[in-house]
């Protein structure tokens, strides 16, 4: 396989997951303002600041109001960050890489495209919002669908899960960064988190709600969410859940070649086995923040990595 | 019901043709509501699967989709006999020229053709000369511009011996017509054309390199997604199995040209190249290119790789050379050609230039070095301030122009909106070209200008395509 072609396939998936985060991100901060309508501006504000782009929003926007956040973060294409800008980028690379793609996976990226398009000619009314987000959602799942059910277990899919998942273990670190705050506060007391739509707003942008109270029968308590989303390999979100999946797929492409592990593969085992050794205490004694943005660069440097192993540029 | 063009459905009288007599019984059978929903499910199908392609004058380069009729063109089995035969004796012709014309040039000596119309031509490589390519093949793939103007007249428009397009919409139309229509194809016997894409594989791969060692590696080098045709490129790589590279995916290591995967460098043998000439070698052609291999010419008179078409090969279809193409088949196939030139005014001659200042409004008048359907000017459809700019333009470089007769193409009825209506097509029919055989798909890509009484069927020019079918049997 090109090394441009790889990286196409890593970066469409890495467009792709991170499309469909912002998308439950969003659906997560609208939900908030309409349950708790007095924070607004906060909340809109943390999710700004968890997708890093609080400062390119005032530098089109000066104040904080619903439906040009969401505009902001969904159609518009001068933000290089939005759902639409996101698509976009990922179907371009597919249409790179069109040889490496089935026929399903080709056309559901390329039809997610088009309606996404169509919907966003036109601004998003507040009315519109969940619909359109419902929408991204189901969009992502045929996507994904389509990858899973159609793509040959080869060097082609590989390349696509790993670039997935390296996007989303950065989109959980994120959201638990940006939630630090009260994540810590909570920790830090033991006690069990008090109005609780925060923990919700948490567990919503991860499409992890149900799953968490399911898992933990009802129970809840910041510890228990801190555990389920950093080390719960059962956790489809969960940072522990992403590293072993990766360490799987490295493996698999080293198979796929008969080659020795490149630098890469040692440096993803590294991460997933200070993970596996990984406690709440642990966590708690460092410090959370202290913890993420560890975690973030390291995450980072994976990927860098990767892309010097399998020559991804000349 | 008389025809002022010969129609291919009914002629010129207006009763149906043979070709089109099981046809017509079924379209007899479908209602207009019926035609239109099929035509909105073609649309989306060409839509769903990106077969679209970009405007180059564009600048937010939206991707559009060129028109599709429903309505196939009809050619029967013994006329497209007849064609097959002009068309291999053409393309025989042009790369017998190219080999001389890089050679001895005895076409030259012989007075047949003016050696500044070469040697000044920028289509002209010296860096070819002297050298021949592998298997001596100069066009793998040509693509001959046809047009019809009445029963038993055909003629060559043009022929397209660089990097022809087109192909991959003859393809998707057949397919498009199978999925909507599936019945028509059960009762009427359609040539099939889906061998293309392994025909064209094994025609690379009889070309291969020198250096070949083991299986033969084939690639398609396209310019990437921003060019017009990149749907196309993606599409040939994919049906051959051949690797889509671009210029900055290879470079030369060895003697050979080899391209970056994931696990190291690897040599290719044969590079079907969607990119011009100009832009193939930045050492030895445009030194700006981005989209080619620094040092591939090298390469490639060494022996290390396989470059189709050949470079230079341009020099075969220029406009200026067209109105020698006669001579040129009599010279090298010592029979007088099968398919007819269109009538060529060379406007570098003064006799010629008067006569066509003098009748602008009846000629089409090409620029010497255009394509694309870009830069000419089609007489009787221009208005008289259009004619006007044209004839300074015309006086002041009369060397850059020919000019030939509006002919009266042929037409194939198209769905409008109140039902079905003729327009203008020519036919491109698609050649394969190896050192021991040539293969011609049967039909080709007709295109159709979509507008009433309009000649110009360019895609970029708002021509759409239509199927191409040649019947099976007598």
């Amino acid at each position: 396989m090109l090394g441009r072609t790889a990286c196409d396939l890593f970066w469409m998936w890495r467009y792709l997951e991170r499309s469909e985060s912002t998308a439950r991100l969003v659906d997560a901060g609208f939900r908030l303002t309409l349950t708790r309508s007095q924070n607004t501006k906060k909340e809109w504000m943390s999710v700004l600041s968890t997708l890093s782009c609080t400062e390119a929003y005032f530098e089109r926007h000066d104040q904080i109001v619903t439906d040009k956040v969401v505009d902001f973060l969904i159609r518009d294409k001068t933000n290089p960050a939005s759902i639409m800008s996101m698509q976009t980028r990922a179907r371009e690379n597919a249409r790179r890489t069109r040889t490496a793609l089935t026929l399903d996976l080709w056309e559901a990226i390329n039809e997610a495209w088009i309606e996404l398009k169509q919907i966003c000619q036109r601004p998003i009314s507040n009315a519109g919002i969940p619909e359109i987000l419902a929408l991204i959602r189901r969009q992502a799942a045929i996507v994904c669908g389509c990858m899973h059910g159609t793509l040959l277990r080869n060097d082609i899919y590989y390349f696509c899960e790993i670039g997935r998942l390296i996007e989303r273990s950065d989109n959980t670190a994120r959201i638990l960064n940006a939630k630090y705050n009260t994540l810590v506060t909570t920790i830090a007391s033991g006690g069990a988190p008090d109005a609780n739509s925060q923990w919700d707003m948490l567990l919503r942008s991860l499409a992890a709600e149900r799953a968490f109270y399911w898992a933990h029968e009802g129970e809840s308590s910041a510890d228990l969410i801190a555990h389920f989303l950093i080390l719960n390999v059962e956790m489809p979100r969960s940072l522990a859940h992403s590293y072993r999946q990766l360490i799987l797929q490295l493996q698999s492409i080293n198979q796929h070649y008969g080659e020795d592990a490149p630098a890469s593969y040692r440096l993803a085992k590294a991460f997933d086995d200070r993970l596996r050794d990984l406690t709440i205490p642990a966590v708690k004694k460092l410090g959370l923040r202290t913890f993420l943005s560890g975690f973030m660069p390291n995450n980072a440097e994976l990927a860098r990595q990767i892309e010097i192993d399998y020559r991804f540029k000349a | 019901m008389e025809n002022s063009f010969f129609d291919e459905m009914t002629g010129f009288n207006g009763d149906l043709r043979t070709p089109y007599r099981e046809y017509s019984t079924w379209l007899d059978q479908v209602d207009l509501r019926t035609l239109k929903k099929k035509s909105r499910q073609a649309e989306a199908f060409f839509r769903k699967t990106g077969i679209t392609f970009n405007i180059y004058s564009d600048e937010d380069a939206e991707e559009r989709l060129i028109p599709f009729d429903l309505v196939p063109r009809i050619i029967s089995a013994s006329e497209w006999q007849r064609l097959k035969l002009g068309i291999e004796q053409r393309v025989r012709a042009i790369n017998s020229f190219l080999h001389d014309i890089y050679h001895q040039q005895e076409i030259i000596r012989a007075g047949i053709i003016p050696e500044n119309l070469i040697a000044n031509n920028d289509a002209f490589l010296p860096n070819m000369v002297g050298f021949s390519p592998p298997a001596g093949v100069y066009t793998h793939i040509v693509g001959v511009d046809l047009v019809r103007t009445n029963t038993d007249e055909f003629y060559v428009l043009e022929d397209n011996a660089r990097t022809p397009s087109g192909v991959s919409y003859m393809l998707e139309n057949r397919e498009t017509m199978l999925k909507v229509f599936p019945d028509l194809f059960s009762n009427i016997k359609v040539q099939p054309i889906s061998d293309y894409p392994a025909l064209l594989r094994k025609t690379l791969g009889r070309s291969a390199p020198a250096a070949t060692r083991g299986k033969v590696r084939v690639a398609v080098l396209t310019p990437g997604i921003h060019n017009s045709a990149y749907f196309e490129h993606a599409f040939l790589a994919e049906q051959m199995g051949a690797e889509l590279v671009e210029g900055h995916d290879l470079q030369i290591e060895n003697g050979r040209v080899v391209m970056r995967t994931t696990r190291g460098y690897e040599p290719i043998d044969v590079i079907y190249r969607r990119v011009d000439d100009n832009f193939l070698d930045p050492l030895n052609f445009n030194p700006e290119s981005q989209l080619g291999v620094a040092g591939i010419m090298d390469v490639y008179r060494s022996g290390g790789v396989t470059i189709a078409n050949a470079p230079g090969t341009g020099i075969a279809d220029d406009k200026a050379i067209y109105s020698y193409m006669p001579d040129i088949m009599e010279f090298y196939t010592g029979q007088s050609a099968i398919l007819n030139n269109v009538p060529t005014w060379r406007c570098s001659e003064t006799d010629s230039l008067a006569y066509v200042l003098e009748h602008l409004d009846e000629l089409v008048v090409k620029e010497v070095h255009g394509s694309g359907g870009y830069g000419m000017l089609v007489g009787p459809a221009a208005s008289k301030k259009e004619i006007a700019v044209f004839r300074k333009k015309l006086m002041s470089r009369p060397a850059a122009y020919i000019a030939q007769p509006t002919l009266a193409l042929s037409t194939v009825p198209i769905l409008s909106g109140s039902g079905l209506a003729p327009r203008h097509v020519d036919l491109r029919p698609f050649v394969l070209v190896s050192n021991d055989r040539i293969d011609i798909t049967p039909g080709g890509l007709t295109r159709v200008a979509m507008k009433k009484g309009s000649l110009v069927v360019n895609s970029s020019q708002g021509g759409g395509t239509k199927d191409t079918w040649v019947l099976e049997g007598p």
